[in-house]
């Protein structure tokens, strides 16, 4: 890197913004397009039926009257989702920093951790079902936790023991202890996969938390909502719950990147280089 | 050279890796003074970095002994009795330039103001002081060496372990921190071994320079370069600075290099 | 004088045979680990009659061995094997996968090219494609089903689309981030010889991004099972293991091993799809995966 120091360049508002602009006109246009295709395209030029997909006007409006039960229910699995995402990542974190530290042993299962990571996790909502009760936020809260366990775990550990080997030398040279060099080395250095993991988690924990409800669930929860909507052929109630379903994923994750954006403000990936 | 004297002493050390199967270095005796400067020269894979990480505590010899500063190795690095500066910066991207060079500090326990005031000392010692809240990423590879030497330094120890420290900059800015380096050994006072593969920049450094064979690594030579100190750039111009390289060079030669390294090409 | 040490390398077959028996003996600890915490588990808590986090007893948590051996009864009286009820769903089901990561790939793929040579639609569409995820799949499955019905698709292919919707998606990210790492020297090369964009393309980027492909194709290729064991469960498909599970977990109660055995399937069908992606990649890519960020 023979980059030579140089202040960021600042550059006026206006010019600043108009640079910004350029970055996110595109998408509000798209969504523009994609609002009008949903009022007019797809329900009077593809004639698709409103038990498919309801004009938009009329799932906003549902979405307006309903809001209540609508984002109580999304709150209700939100919440789910969340102790499911804190669950399942902090004991993968936990388990990730021992693995590292006996690299024979972490070298060893990591196969197997993948490998874990490629099952069907959804398959076993009937179980905890079964073991929880249909009706207990606990049987939501387990897939979510252990949907979220091996991305986490899997990136964590990988960050974790990949530490330029010099760095190490440089450690021992100061007679570091472990400890130290888990908290100035290998902690740092795996914070960018580690973010990586967590964003893709809040994702997992969200659609973990619903699908769970398709197996059976509390009807004050979103899946059982969309379910149970469709059944009465409120199809607008349905997909203004899945729209909330998917407005709740969204913030998960951003609030995630947020966090990301502060912690690795060093890092490469967030130095805000224009590409 | 009495043995009072001697930062570094190695007797009779040898290293062989991979269940006796490589012999990198073979029956190393050596000693080194305070206050010199002593560069280790040889063609790649003469053990020349592996003798400075066994001078280091990095690595452990197969057998001989090594005495720094009176201890053993072991006991010298968790005394803190010497700073190492590799090849690459080993700087860490989240910390700013001033709490890299702290990093050897916290960790000794140093409380904040005491800090402050020595990477101040550092950052001026090194000649970086507009650059104090900058991010590794944001300097050049020369400006990156200056601040792993100034965090090399921070805390004071007898000794100063190099290991090609240059070898990835261009040659005008070798040139320039080969200067810098030798001004900031003499205020110092520190004691250096340098681990290098350019013969010029051994010679321009270095009180002595020690030549090591090809594997298994062996002393090939002693060269004690005796150029006026302090040395300045008009000094590799001095006809006695090419008769010392040509000195190098052979040695070399007669140590098994295959390749001479010539100063213009290396890489 | 040029006595250079020169190692005798190690007999290659003694290495190799010395590795796989270590890898095997680290398969069977596993094993035996996990049957042994499983039991172990079970023995305790019945034992200690603690109820927390749930109760254990012959229902929630059967023996495995018990779960085996099951799979050699008859699902229903006087009907076929469990096994084999099974190895079917499990057949329809990979089929479904098969063809919904075939066309998730190639879409995911496709997509991904097109975002990456024309920045507008880049900024334009990726924050769709990434918000299309968060889109909770089994509550759609219904529509895309029924819909898709309407010009005489298949059953199986409409749940391979939904398949497919899970799959595009790391595909898309991960071929977008591959071929724009290729790297600057070799762009300059290629400008050199005044290579056209798509000679650009498939001489020089694609090939750079194979790594980060095939990480993708790890992921999609567990995606492809769960979209479609998930299309077929809300769709009443009772054919694939979808079907099988909500099957087995309405007598849940009356034969719990069905539906654990219907998992452990599922879990090697998923397992399975991954290992072979593995294994092309170690063919095609020639270097150890896991590699890549």
């Amino acid at each position: 890197m023979s980059v030579m120091a140089q202040p960021i360049p600042q550059g006026t508002i206006v010019s600043r913004v108009g640079r910004r602009a350029q970055d996110w006109i595109p998408a509000v246009v798209v969504f523009g397009l994609g609002i009008a295709a949903w009022q007019w395209l797809i329900p009077d030029v593809f004639h698709v039926q409103r038990f498919l997909l309801p004009r938009f006007s009329a799932v906003m409006s549902t979405f307006w009257h309903e809001r209540g039960t609508l984002w109580s229910a999304g709150w209700f699995t939100f919440k789910e989702a969340v102790a499911g995402f804190a669950l399942g990542c902090s004991v993968a974190l936990a388990i990730a920093v021992v693995l590292s530290r006996w690299k024979r042993v972490g070298g060893a299962f990591m196969p197997y951790a993948i490998a874990a990571n490629a099952i069907p996790i959804i398959a076993f909502a009937p179980i905890t079902n079964a073991w929880f009760g249909l009706l207990s936020p606990w049987s939501k809260i387990v897939i979510a936790a252990v949907l979220c366990f091996f991305p986490v775990l899997v990136n964590a550990l990988r960050g974790l023991t990949s530490v330029d080997p010099e760095s190490l030398e440089l450690m021992r040279s100061y007679a570091a202890s472990e400890r130290a060099v888990y908290r100035r080395v290998r902690i740092p250095t795996s914070l960018p996969f580690v973010f990586t993991a967590l964003k893709v988690a809040s994702v997992l924990a969200m659609i973990g938390a619903v699908v769970g409800d398709y197996f059976g669930g509390s009807t004050r929860s979103l899946g059982v909502q969309v379910q149970s909507s469709v059944s009465l052929s409120q199809f607008e109630t349905a997909w203004a719950a899945i729209l909330v379903a998917s407005i709740l994923g969204i913030a998960f994750y951003t609030a995630i990147a947020v966090v990301e954006r502060f912690a690795l403000a060093w890092h490469p990936s967030t130095r805000g280089a224009s590409e | 050279m009495s043995a009072n004297d001697a930062v570094v002493s190695i007797r009779r050390l040898s290293k062989a890796f991979g269940g006796g199967r490589v012999t990198a270095l073979q029956d190393i005796s050596l000693e080194v003074a305070r206050g010199e400067f002593v560069s280790l020269i040889g063609p790649s894979g003469c053990g020349k970095s592996t003798l400075l990480r066994i001078v280091g505590d990095i690595i452990e010899p197969t057998s001989g002994e090594v005495t720094v500063n009176g201890k053993t190795a072991r006991r010298a690095r968790l005394d803190r009795d010497y700073g190492i500066v590799f090849q690459s910066p080993v700087l860490y991207d989240w910390r700013t330039v001033a709490k890299n060079i702290s990093l050897p500090l916290e960790m000794l326990g140093w409380d904040r103001a005491r800090r402050t005031a020595r990477i101040k000392e550092m950052v001026e010692l090194v000649e970086l002081e507009s650059f104090e809240g900058h991010h590794p990423w944001q300097l050049s590879g020369g400006m990156q060496q200056r601040v792993s030497i100034a965090r090399a330094l921070s805390f004071e120890p007898a000794l100063l372990l190099m290991d090609e420290p240059f070898g990835a900059l261009d040659e005008m800015t070798r040139e320039r921190l080969n200067l810098e380096l030798l001004r900031i050994w003499s205020e110092t006072g520190s004691t250096v071994v340098f681990v290098t593969h350019s013969i010029s920049e051994a010679v321009f450094l270095s009180t002595r320079v020690v030549v090591l064979s090809a594997r298994p690594g062996r002393i090939a030579g002693i060269v004690p370069v005796d150029l006026a100190q302090p040395r300045t750039a008009a000094t590799r111009e001095d006809p006695r600075f090419f008769e010392l390289v040509t000195d190098v060079r052979e040695r070399l030669h007669a140590g098994g290099a295959d390749e001479v390294l010539e100063e213009a090409t290396l890489e | 004088m040029s006595a250079i040490a020169v190692e005798r390398p190690r007999e290659p077959r003694a290495e190799r045979v010395r590795a796989a028996l270590g890898r095997g003996a680290v398969f069977v600890l596993v094993a035996a680990l996990l049957w042994g915490a499983w039991e172990g588990y079970r023995w305790l808590w019945m034992h200690e009659h603690w109820t927390k986090p749930f109760l254990v007893d012959d229902i929630s948590m059967p023996h495995l061995h018990l779960i085996a051996r099951q799979l050699f009864e008859p699902a229903r009286v006087n009907g076929p094997l469990l096994i084999t009820i099974l190895w079917h769903s499990a057949l329809f089901t990979a089929k479904e996968a098969a063809v919904g990561f075939a066309i998730g790939a190639s879409v995911g793929f496709v997509l991904g090219v097109v975002l990456a040579h024309f920045r507008i639609l880049q900024r334009g569409l990726l924050p769709y494609i990434v918000a299309s995820q968060t889109i909770p799949i089994i509550a759609i499955a219904p529509m895309v089903v029924v819909g898709l019905g309407n010009y005489n698709i298949a059953a199986w292919l409409r749940v391979a689309v939904i398949a497919a919707y899970l799959t595009f998606f790391p595909v898309t990210v991960n071929t977008l981030r591959g071929l724009q790492s290729a790297e600057p020297r070799a762009l300059e090369l290629m400008h050199s010889y005044a290579a056209s964009r798509w000679a650009i393309l498939w001489k020089l980027r694609v090939p750079s991004s194979l790594p980060y492909l095939f990480s993708a194709f790890k992921v999609s290729a567990t995606a492809s099972v769960v979209g479609a064991i998930i299309g077929e469960a809300p769709s009443s498909i009772p054919n694939g293991l979808g079907g099988a599970i909500i099957n087995f977990n309405q007598y849940y109660a009356l034969e719990p091993k069905n539906l654990w055995a219907t998992n452990l399937v599922a879990a090697a069908l998923g397992i399975f799809f991954f290992v072979a992606v593995v294994v092309v990649e170690k063919l095609v890519v020639r270097r150890a995966p896991e590699h890549v960020a």
